[in-house]
């Protein structure tokens, strides 16, 4: 008999997803899909409104990663005032807005390692539900527990004092900022009583990074081999090969590390990238358009950050990034768990960064905007905690919004996570009667570790209903299980 | 000098002057009471009510009543309170009030009163009426989802002749404030920016200022509206 089983919602990420996993007459899976039921809009809604209000409209998209939105829109904008992109901005515009940038990196991350992560490895990932979630960490593992909530406390204070709220500020306006830091702001961040300044964070980040290498030694089978498989790399870099979150040119390489997308401007990026919409999920599906929609899926995130950049420039992260880079003998890493080492090597350098960002006076310039000659269109492009998040607009003689496409990143790793999910149920459900807790969490777990915002509404404490249907080959429901 | 008045609100013994309107009488005296259509050395219109006081037992609108010897005033009871609201709310479901989004939001009377009264979801059902946004005049944008028809900028922004640049067109739900095509042409950036001060709400924007004040340093961010007028007491 064959069978389908849906998992529904998924858990521990952001937002509603569904996964239905087909089984033929013999118990082996034929299909798996993940399907994004979350329909949103935000690009049809924004439309006719003023072009500036675009980073505090689109923020709304997620309440985890609003400032991503934010400065990708803001980035967009820079272009159509005028202002250019990156350089175009005056340095106390570009570094507020930089600064805001890794405190969201640093808050995001840590909120997805110690809360939505850590449970599978602590616990296991077929653990008891019950423990396994944030409440788990937090009774058996307190020092983890706390280091991730402070982490994630001083990353919002940095959000705080450069776009004004900790969630949905304003901060970033069409070619600039609204406001420079006051000696007062840096002095709370770099000599804040202990463990709230930058010191602390950026020793915590290494610790963190510390126990993730020694989970890794004692569970290498898990870690090295659970939903492997090749794939593309995509991602921003500085014009050097640099890792550069905020700002840069567009690199994707393939599994063996050869360029397929050379340093491009992101403002074509119509000329490389295509989306395919599928009938079944309302996230589309985007490929290099050079290798088509078989072959031009890549990855996005922190794994393919790591892939496609030449270097990280703070000392501390670059030498993680080096020692990363050793384990696949310099090839691209195309191990699924690794998502959370390279994420933790991001932890590191958005502390670093932060701490040299602190230290520079440019922060305090009064030389806020800068406007140039009108523009109809512009593309910003950024790199996002979950990975390269694209917003592009065109506007019309009145000022107002005409046309607005936005492909985030958990769009573009849309393709990947269903093979990811396809990985761990064909090697973990291929034959079997019976489907465990244990096994559905696996699944849930290879989609984790992208960190996908499927929509706004978070399940951190996991403890949402998870509901397997079984059908037969009719598509009849023949039985349901939910927890 | 102006001749002198005696009268009370809620009580406590005021004083003011003959012709002043009440609610600039109780500015005065550090009482608070609020207005949302009216401006300050402006003729009042009463379009908004939200001012309403008892006066010796009878409701009226203080911000165009004037001042007279021996006024007992009623104005901060919980049943003024939850009248004050009804108005907020139902302003709110009229119109499409986008406040996360709005350039406004800070500097806006309508979301300030709406904190110092305490209103949280309205009683009524929204309307969610089909609004456009009027971008055709070179210096501001018209919003029309977040006017309140309160008349401000009817009343306050005129052209160098004295006619009103702004004017009301139609009628019943249907009530919209437009802005004179020709006389927006003579509009400058001073009194476009004038416009944006005077409407209460974020109805009326200046083109490609949005969001250069920061979160923190607006009108509303430290302390509820009124608040500058009670510290006078
Ligand atoms: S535009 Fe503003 S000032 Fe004019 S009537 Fe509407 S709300 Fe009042
Ligand atoms: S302020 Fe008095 S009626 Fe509006």
């Amino acid at each position: 008999m064959s069978r389908k089983i849906t998992i529904e919602p998924v858990t521990r990420v952001e937002g509603h997803g569904k996964v239905t996993i087909h089984i033929d007459h013999e118990g082996n899976v034929t299909q798996t899909r993940l399907h994004i039921v979350e329909f949103r809009g935000f690009e049809r809604f924004i439309q006719g409104r003023p072009y500036w209000e675009a980073p505090v409209l689109v923020e709304r998209l997620c309440g985890i990663c609003p400032v991503s939105h934010h400065l990708a829109a803001a980035k967009a904008l820079d272009v159509i005032v005028g202002a250019g992109t990156g350089e175009g901005l005056t340095p106390t515009g570009e570094k507020m807005r930089r600064l805001m940038h890794y405190g969201q990196f640093f808050q995001s991350h840590a909120l997805h390692f110690f809360h939505l992560a850590s449970p599978d490895l602590l616990f296991g990932i077929d653990a008891d539900p019950a423990i396994r979630n944030v409440i788990g960490v937090a009774l058996k593992h307190k020092d983890l527990a706390v280091q991730g909530v402070l982490m994630r406390k001083f990353g919002q204070e940095i959000i705080k004092a450069t776009a004004g709220k900790k969630i949905h500020g304003t901060g970033a306006i069409p070619g600039g900022i609204n406001k420079n830091l006051s000696i007062e702001e840096r002095d709370s961040f770099l000599k804040g009583p202990d463990p709230l300044n930058a010191d602390k964070m950026v020793e915590w980040a290494s610790g963190a990074l510390d126990f993730f290498k020694t989970f890794h030694k004692g569970h290498k089978e898990l870690i090295d081999n659970f939903s492997k498989f090749p794939s593309s790399h995509l991602s921003l870099v500085r014009k050097d090969g640099a890792m550069d979150l905020y700002h840069g040119v567009l690199r994707a390489i393939d599994s063996q590390g050869r360029k397929i997308l050379n340093d491009v401007d992101y403002q074509e990026y119509t000329q490389y990238i295509n989306e395919e919409v599928r009938p079944w999920s309302y996230m589309k599906f985007p490929y290099l358009t050079h290798l088509g929609e078989t072959d031009g899926w890549y990855r996005v995130g922190p794994l393919a950050r790591l892939n496609t950049c030449d270097f990280i420039p703070t000392p501390l992260a670059q030498k993680e990034f080096e020692l990363f880079r050793a384990y696949t003998n310099g090839k691209p890493n195309n191990m699924c768990m690794h998502y959370h080492w390279a994420r933790l090597i991001e932890t590191l350098h958005a502390a670093e960064m932060i701490r040299q960002l602190l230290h520079d006076p440019d922060l305090h310039g009064n030389n806020l905007v800068t406007i140039g000659k009108k523009q109809k269109e512009g593309v910003g492009l950024i790199e996002a905690p979950r990975g390269t998040l694209f917003h592009h607009y065109r506007i019309n003689d009145n000022d107002q919004i005409e046309m607005a496409n936005l492909i985030v990143s958990t769009t573009n790793n849309n393709e990947p996570m269903n093979r990811a999910v396809n990985c761990v149920a064909t090697s973990m459900m291929t034959g079997k009667k019976e489907i465990t807790e244990g096994m559905m969490n696996a699944v849930e777990v290879a989609i984790r570790a992208y960190d996908p915002c499927l929509s706004c509404a978070t399940h951190a404490l996991g403890n949402m209903p998870l509901e397997i249907s079984l059908y037969d080959q009719n598509n009849s429901l023949i039985d349901r299980k939910s927890k | 000098m102006s001749e002198k008045i005696a009268f009370t609100i809620d009580g406590v013994t005021c004083k003011g002057e003959k012709g002043q309107f009440l609610v600039d009488a109780a500015r005065d005296n550090g009482i608070y009471i609020p207005t949302l259509c009216n401006i300050p050395g402006v003729n009042p219109k009463s379009c908004c009510r939200i001012c309403t006081v008892y006066v010796n037992g009878l409701p009226m609108t203080a911000c165009s009543l004037q001042v007279f010897d021996g006024m007992e005033i009623i104005n901060d009871t919980p049943a003024l309170i939850e009248q004050r609201k009804i108005i907020l709310e139902a302003l709110f479901v009229e119109g499409n009030h986008y406040c996360p989004f709005c350039e406004k939001s800070g500097n806006c009377m309508l979301q300030a009163l709406a904190y110092r009264f305490g209103m949280l979801a309205p009683r009524f059902p929204y309307t969610f009426p089909v609004r456009e946004v009027d971008a055709s005049h070179p210096k501001i944008i018209k919003d029309q989802n977040r006017c309140i028809l309160c008349k401000r900028c009817i009343k306050a922004i005129k052209d160098e002749k004295g006619r009103s640049i702004f004017a009301y067109h139609r009628r019943g739900n249907k009530l919209r404030v437009h802005i004179d095509p020709k006389l927006a042409l003579a509009l400058t950036d001073e009194l476009a920016q004038k416009a944006m001060d005077v409407c209460p709400v974020g109805s009326i924007l200046v083109r490609e200022k949005g969001y250069r004040v920061p979160i923190g340093q607006r009108t509303y961010d430290k302390m509820p509206i009124g608040s500058d007028i009670e510290v006078k007491k």
